[in-house]
């Protein structure tokens, strides 16, 4: 059976994460509600905005359901997404999911005005990557069990642990299928 | 290593972000909160809503920086900023500001009742609204990174939002569906760029987001411009005009969000207290009428 990853659908770039990884080869849904998650070999956490995607998990207990999946499953975030999965955020009281060991810094780059395309090196799956940074999060520092695929300008800014998957740029923005076809792999890995 | 800033894909990305989210005009630090905190996506930051503009009447300008700025360092969401369209200056002050997004909109009075602003030459994206295929296909033509329809702002009619979606939508899939042939002789009909109409055809929708906006005043009006193909949607003086803004506000997130869950909705939909009192299109006089101005 093909894999099956959902797109968590609050808010944000969801169509072009279903997109992208459909033409990875899985088959895609949309998570909106508890019952979306059933029967789901992986989740993605799209770019967006996390004050409001978290707000709205609150309000249905899709936080709880979602923190449970993780815990089990492969989970890639994307910006805002990324900011979901950190263990701490600068200047936030608490963190969101907190299911990666990292410590991340909102809007790090500044505002729009600051948003930039970058080329970027990312370690096991590709030489040349166009990263979109918008608005865009890095991580200032990651645990040592954290291994660091790209950087810019010595900061952090793709990362995986594990099962966890994460980039402060936006691969769904691009149309090179670099970053989700590594997903889809280790989404079929981890079945 | 090459970093390039404002490119369309930057711009036109920061739109794709808002998706399924609701942006929402505030006055203050204190609704910026009660917004971001309802689940706002961004913020309109601006001196008074629409329908206040309309009871003000005069001349309608760019907001007091002090009041973008006090806006800006409440919220850590997107901010956003309106100048007057073809005013170049505002345009580049809000710039200055560096707020997230501007909106070049026919809420203030036009500074210039024949351009628009050539948006390409900034830095920060635009957002423009539009009736129909032709005003969104120029205001793309001129750099735009965002539509939204015009709607009537400020009267809490949802009419108009609801004829320029359907107008947009069914010129869009009129394109797609002609022939190569015909788009040149559809583009001179609309007044429409001709390149633009072709990458429209070829990619089978519009190349920027297009979001609802004006009109909005209740969780079904929400729910309704998202059924209609909506990206998304702006409230303008919908939620500060009603009796209880957070809970309005929040129940207009959620509306866009599950926007087919109708018995989510009902429960939404319950309580809220009286909405803004709204205007009919038929006691508005010509000049009354926002949608006219910069076409």
């Amino acid at each position: 059976m093909a894999t099956r990853i959902g797109v968590l659908a609050l808010q944000g770039a969801v169509s072009e994460h279903v997109h992208a990884l459909e033409n990875s080869g899985s088959q895609v849904s949309l998570v909106k509600n508890i019952g979306d998650l059933e029967g789901l070999d992986g989740l993605v956490l799209p770019g967006g905005e996390s004050t409001m995607m978290r707000r709205m998990m609150d309000r249905y207990g899709l936080f709880e359901a979602v923190k449970q999946f993780a815990a089990e499953k492969p989970v890639f975030g994307t910006c805002a997404g990324l900011i979901l999965m950190a263990k701490q955020i600068e200047g936030r009281k608490g963190p969101h999911l907190s299911i990666l060991d990292i410590d991340v810094k909102r809007n790090a780059f500044g505002r729009q005005v600051e948003s930039f395309e970058a080329d970027l090196a990312i370690k096991g799956i590709s030489e040349h990557y166009t990263g979109v940074f918008i608005r865009a999060p890095y991580i200032k520092s990651a645990a040592a069990n954290v291994d660091v695929l790209a950087t810019y300008e010595d900061h952090i800014v793709a990362c995986r642990q594990g099962r966890f998957l994460c980039c402060a740029f936006h691969p769904e923005l691009t149309s090179d299928p670099a970053m989700h076809r590594y997903f889809v792999q280790m989404v079929n890995e981890s079945r | 290593m090459v970093v390039q800033k404002g490119t369309d894909r930057v711009k036109r990305g920061m739109a794709e972000m808002q998706k399924g989210g609701v942006i929402m005009d505030v006055v203050n630090a204190e609704q910026a909160k009660i917004a971001e905190e309802a689940g706002a996506t961004a913020v309109m930051a601006l001196e008074r809503v629409p329908s206040d503009i309309r009871k003000a009447g005069g001349v309608a300008r760019m907001a007091d920086p002090t009041i973008v700025e006090e806006v800006q360092n409440a919220v850590s969401i997107p901010v956003m900023a309106k100048a007057r369209i073809g005013h170049i200056v505002e345009a580049r002050v809000l710039e200055a500001m560096k707020v997230d997004y501007i909106d070049e909109s026919e809420v203030l009075t036009p500074a210039d009742d024949v351009f628009h602003i050539e948006k390409k030459a900034f830095t920060v994206p635009f957002v423009c609204g539009c009736r129909d295929l032709g005003e969104a296909a120029r205001r793309i033509g001129e750099g735009a990174a965002m539509l939204r329809t015009k709607g009537e702002p400020g009267t809490g009619n949802i009419v108009e939002a609801v004829r320029h979606m359907r107008l947009v939508n069914s010129q869009v899939r009129k394109v797609v569906s002609m022939e190569k042939d015909e788009v040149m002789v559809f583009a001179k009909e609309l007044g429409a760029p001709y390149e633009i109409l072709l990458q429209i055809k070829e990619a089978g929708r519009l190349p920027v987001v297009n979001f609802a906006a004006g009109g909005v005043a209740t969780p079904a009006d929400a729910a309704l411009m998202m059924e209609l193909g909506a990206d998304g949607v702006f409230v303008g003086s919908g939620i500060f005009k009603s009796e209880n803004p957070a809970k309005f506000a929040r129940a207009i997130v959620e509306a866009t969000t599950y926007y087919q869950d109708y018995e989510r909705i009902v429960e939404l939909s319950k309580g809220l207290g009286t909405p803004m009192k709204g205007i009919d299109m038929s006691n508005l006089e010509p000049a009354e009428r926002m949608q006219d101005r910069g076409i």
